[in-house]
């Protein structure tokens, strides 16, 4: 049984068959990859997890407790974390701030009416903020801004505004999507790191087969809305049916 | 101290001696001076000054940190000086049942008008507080005159209850006894300072509302809502609802703006529906850009340039000008009176247009930046007389 299980999910847009019958479970402590060539139905299965879509029919369950029709910010609090294709963070605020803010988001809920305290005496918070910033070797940029920063930074921010939090499942999409390749292997080399460090469960939605295969301890491929095969990367690399999928009739 | 850092202690020291030494600071000439006009220094305009400051800081704290644009928040002005006056009605003069009145009032209309509008965000939500205060308008004017005396502005009659009414008790607004436009003169040889009651009173309430804005600029609270402007979609996926962050943003605010509704009542016992106007909303929105959105001692200065082009600015005429440029060659001195004509006395708004133009484009952060400016300008001129006495010796 894994951490997350999706079971028979279908999602139709007009006539078209976005998602149909989709299964996938995530087993805790691995990474999962869901790849799959462009309108695979990748982004639909994402925003389903993370309750933005409500599907059809089916299924979403996380640790034995339904996500559908949950609002992002109880999606999060249930324990699973999401790294934005392009990152999102709080560009105005500085990097220390914006580690915070997840910390204050764990600890204090959804919504607390902390007006009387002052940032400045949560010793606790910084320190953990500030622990995590060394962790992701950023610790010395803790005061800048943080829309001054290169992107690759921004991408490593944001990981650890997510990481911070101890997600549970941490949700990956097409991390390295629109990134030159030196970028490429940056990101790649980040989430090894965070990957061997800590116990951590990842299911990363992908299109570059590099980063998928260079990761994942499972990988599930997903063609015209419905997963096709679900195996170790080693196996998915030679089977024929991705080859169809990714190369379409000319591979025969 | 106060649960303050060491800078913000300073800044609120400093705000405290400029606020409580105001009837000093803003008389600078002599009375009889033809500059005299140019004082600001007397209670009525003084008093406008900080109260406008406590509606701006209010409004600061909904759109300087969460970046919403409250386009109505003078509907709640309104609602504080009618409740206040309400109180003078029923009650007695007393200032403290009216002024905790109308703060009462403001919260409980801001709850329901901030839960409504705030199911938008941007131009929506600034279109639904418009709407919202352009409604409540229309209802004092008109719909509501047995509570609001419509047109004619509510006002407090001999015939009036107020049940609490003693015997000696005075018959303007006071604090347990001390009358509001009470005032005291100092004389110091040409000059004459005037201090009122009601200015010391609304300098108290506008220093403890700058008191509770620092604290909530300073606390996790104050975070939350700087990441509400900053990145709506980063703050839902990382486990915070905004919703009840706003709201409670929003309904600060309308707080901050019956309290400052109910001192205008409280120094001046009478009100009208034009108090609730959208102009007097878009002015607490100049008020806020022009010092400086999201600053903390910004909504007081631009409140008080405002207010003091208001009511210097338009006292200009050009009889004045007449005077000022009497030096000059006839020709010329109507030339230059009839070039300065439509920027003094009712075209004052031509001039508050210029230069809120020209702060936007060139401060865009407001007087605020200014200031920022000239103080690294100065730092800068001594770090290099620090670098140049430093290097000589090296030569």
């Amino acid at each position: 049984m894994g951490i997350l299980e999706v079971k028979g999910v279908n999602k139709r847009f007009g006539g078209l068959q976005a998602l149909g019958d989709v299964n996938l479970s995530v087993a805790e402590n691995t990474v999962h990859a869901i790849i799959g060539p462009n309108g695979a139905g990748k982004s639909t299965l994402l925003n389903v997890l993370v309750g933005k879509l409500i599907p059809d029919s089916g299924s979403v369950m996380f640790d034995g407790n339904s996500v559908l029709g949950r609002q992002p910010y109880e999606i999060n609090q249930m324990g699973i974390s999401r790294v934005f294709q392009t990152p999102e963070i709080f560009a105005d605020l500085s990097v220390i701030e914006n580690v915070m803010i997840p910390c204050f988001a764990k600890r204090d809920g959804a919504f607390r009416m902390h007006a009387i305290e002052s940032v400045g005496n949560e010793k606790n918070i910084r320190e953990q903020a500030e622990a995590m910033l060394d962790d992701v070797n950023m610790l010395d940029k803790r005061n800048m801004i943080a829309s001054v920063m290169s992107r690759g930074d921004k991408r490593r921010l944001e990981m650890a505004m997510c990481l911070v939090q101890e997600p549970r499942l941490l949700l990956l999409d097409e991390p390295t999507a629109g990134m030159a390749r030196a970028d490429t292997n940056n990101t790649i080399d980040l989430l090894k790191e965070i990957k061997e460090k800590r116990d951590i469960t990842m299911a990363i939605i992908e299109h570059d087969m590099h980063v998928v295969f260079s990761l994942a301890d499972r990988i599930t491929v997903l063609a015209q809305g419905t997963p096709l095969v679900e195996d170790t990367p080693e196996k998915i690399k030679g089977h024929p049916k991705v080859k169809e999928a990714y190369l379409g009739e000319a591979a025969h | 101290m106060l649960g303050l850092d060491t800078k913000d202690t300073r800044l609120l020291i400093i705000v405290a001696i400029m606020v409580m030494a105001a009837p000093i600071l803003l008389n600078p000439f002599p009375a009889d001076s033809a500059m005299a006009q140019f004082n600001a220094g007397y209670p009525d305009l003084m008093q406008r000054f900080v109260i406008f400051g406590i509606f701006a800081i209010g409004f600061n704290i909904l759109f300087g940190l969460t970046g919403y644009l409250s386009f109505g928040h003078a509907a709640f002005l309104g609602m504080g000086s009618y409740a206040a006056v309400w109180m003078f009605k029923l009650l007695s003069y007393n200032v403290v049942p009216a002024i905790l009145l109308s703060v009462i009032v403001a919260a409980a209309f801001s709850v329901v008008i901030g839960y409504i509008s705030l199911r938008r965000s941007g131009i929506y939500f600034s279109i639904l507080t418009l709407a919202f205060a352009q409604m409540s308008y229309a209802l004092a004017y008109s719909v509501l005159t047995p509570i609001t005396n419509g047109e004619t502005g509510l006002q407090v009659y001999t015939n009036d209850p107020q049940i609490l009414m003693g015997e000696n008790s005075p018959n303007v607004p006071h604090l347990f006894g001390i009358e509001m436009r009470g005032t005291a003169d100092l004389e110091l040889g040409a000059w004459t300072f005037t201090f009122g009651n009601g200015y010391y009173l609304a300098a108290l309430m506008m220093l403890l509302s700058f008191y509770i804005s620092l604290r909530i600029f300073r606390s996790p609270f104050g975070l939350m809502l700087r990441a509400v402007k900053s990145n709506q979609n980063r703050l839902t996926f990382t486990g915070v609802s905004p919703k009840p962050y706003t709201l409670a943003a929003f309904v600060i605010s309308g707080m901050y703006a019956g309290l400052a509704g109910g001192l205008l009542a409280a120094m001046d016992p009478l009100t009208g529906a034009e108090r609730m106007q959208w102009t007097a909303s878009g002015e607490v929105v100049l008020m806020t850009i022009l010092g400086g959105a999201g600053t903390l001692i910004g909504p007081v200065l631009g409140a008080g340039l405002i207010k003091y082009l208001e009511n210097i600015f338009s006292k200009i005429n050009d009889g004045i000008l007449h005077q000022w440029f009497a030096f000059m060659p006839d020709g010329l001195e109507d030339f230059m009176v009839t070039i300065l004509h439509p920027f003094i006395g009712k075209g004052w708004h031509l001039t508050l247009g210029l230069i809120f133009m020209a702060i936007v484009i060139f401060l865009p952060g407001g007087l605020v930046e200014g200031g920022q400016r000239i103080g690294r300008l100065f730092k800068r001129r001594k770090t290099d007389d620090a670098s140049s006495a430093t290097t000589k010796p090296a030569e």
